[in-house]
């Protein structure tokens, strides 16, 4: 019962890293910045949300498979193989997790008073200062709240992995696919079991993250 | 020839929806305190922008003391955090989750090296020069306008600038209140001693405050000529 908890709590956090990092720095590049294509940009951004996890896991085979167009030279390169493997868990969790963070990170990019920033360069400050030192601590709630988001979204994940990772138990099971395994086995009583505890971790995220957000104000 | 304080020369076009605006000035001041008056929307704030370096499609040349921070035609643009100015905002635009120390170290500290002892003490004395000592702690939410002026205004100078930039200090107050605090600023500012710009659409803060008023109007000066007979026909 506890591997693919351990499992799935591993995948989550690194795959909210991932996306935490590229959600935030591509928020705040597409507050900042507006350029030709920045709509089919955002688009683009915003389409794991809306996309069935499926057809994501396919266009992940395409991209990372081992003869996709990626995936071939990180196998000739690098030797990394991420087509069932727990890595390929994580990358298929942080691009679905991505829009949450990227779309939170951006409003709240924009939400914050412009001369902030401006006060900050008439004090000598660098802009990669100003992004850590003032624009990332003002967006701070809202970049809280959006990872917060991702990493349930994470832990939940079930449609993309299971097309990328597969059903390894022990390897690449993690809990929602455990539960999807053990109602197919007919086996009522792990399903039940792994449902109330993926449901218990899920409430203690979704507290912890209101209280963290309430401690802020 | 000693230099003059300011030297402004400066263009520049600003669209936005249904509005084109020209902004077109230049002068001099050989005074360490300037006054730019004008109504509201003349183009006084674009200019402190434009001085200050941000904004980008300025034209023209700005120099302190014969220093030059832009200069368009020798490919002249140094950078805000190179320039030297300081910069008090209209409501101030203190960081609001620093404190006070905070917010005046941030001019002084740069990230990634820690703080050196001058650096200190400087801080430690803007505080003092400022009365601000006993906020040291305080967020800017707590502080009074008053207090959040003398810290925007410590802030300011806590790099050492070689301009101070004004925006309407004092347009967030009214009353016996801006009459204190128009006197305190002018008190800070005679001792500090640094060049500096000042905007207010206000002739009584101008009068009290510098010792050269240039008028603005439309994103253009107005010539003290031009200003004598608009004044005489208004005084009819």
């Amino acid at each position: 019962m506890l591997p693919p908890l351990w499992l799935t709590l591993k995948v989550a956090l690194l795959a909210t890293l991932l996306a935490g990092v590229a959600g935030i720095g591509l928020g705040w590049w597409m507050a900042r910045r507006r350029f030709p294509g920045h709509a089919l940009a955002d688009a683009f951004l915003m389409l794991p949300m809306v996309l069935p996890p499926t057809v994501l896991g396919y266009y992940l085979i395409v991209v990372v498979g081992r003869n996709g167009v990626l995936g071939r030279y990180l196998d000739q390169w690098f030797g990394i193989h991420l087509m069932f493997t727990w890595q390929g868990a994580v990358i298929a969790a942080s691009i679905v997790s991505l829009p949450l963070i990227y779309k939170a990170a951006r409003a709240a990019f924009e939400d914050a008073d412009p001369r902030m920033v401006l006060a900050a360069r008439t004090l000598g400050a660098s802009e990669l200062e100003i992004f850590l030192r003032i624009s990332l601590p003002l967006a701070g709630r809202g970049v809280v709240a959006g990872l917060m988001l991702a990493f349930a979204r994470a832990m939940g994940e079930f449609g993309a992995t299971l097309m990328i990772a597969g059903n390894l138990p022990g390897k690449t099971q993690t809990l929602s696919i455990a539960v999807y395994d053990a109602v197919q086995a007919g086996n009522d009583a792990q399903a039940l079991w792994l449902t109330l505890l993926i449901s218990v971790v899920c409430m203690c995220v979704l507290m912890a993250s209101s209280r963290l957000l309430q401690a802020q104000h | 020839m000693a230099h003059p304080v300011l030297d402004i020369d400066l263009r520049a076009t600003l669209r936005s929806p249904g509005r084109t605006f020209t902004l077109d000035t230049r002068f001099q001041s050989s005074h360490t305190c300037t006054a730019l008056m004008g109504p509201s929307g003349a183009g006084k704030s674009t200019m402190l922008l434009a001085i200050a370096g941000l904004l980008p499609q300025a034209q023209g040349h700005v120099r302190v003391h014969g220093a030059t921070l832009l200069d368009t035609s020798a490919s002249v643009n140094r950078p805000t955090r190179e320039r030297g100015v300081g910069m008090v905002f209209q409501d101030y635009a203190l960081f609001p989750h620093m404190n006070v120390e905070q917010n005046l170290l941030f001019g002084v500290r740069r990230m990634g090296r820690p703080l050196v002892e001058t650096e200190r003490m400087r801080v430690d004395a803007l505080l003092e020069q400022f009365d601000l000592q006993a906020l040291r702690n305080a967020l800017p939410r707590d502080l009074s306008g008053g207090q959040k002026q003398r810290v925007a205004l410590a802030r300011a100078l806590a790099p050492a600038p070689r301009l101070l930039l004004l925006d309407e200090p004092l347009s967030a107050l009214d009353g016996t209140l801006r009459q204190r605090l128009r006197a305190e600023l002018a008190e800070m500012l005679a001792r500090v001693q640094v060049p500096t710009l000042i905007v207010t659409h206000e002739p009584r803060d101008a009068e009290l405050l510098a010792q050269q008023v240039v008028h603005m109007e439309d994103g253009r000066l107005q010539s003290p000529k031009a200003r004598l007979a608009q004044d005489g026909l208004a005084g009819r």
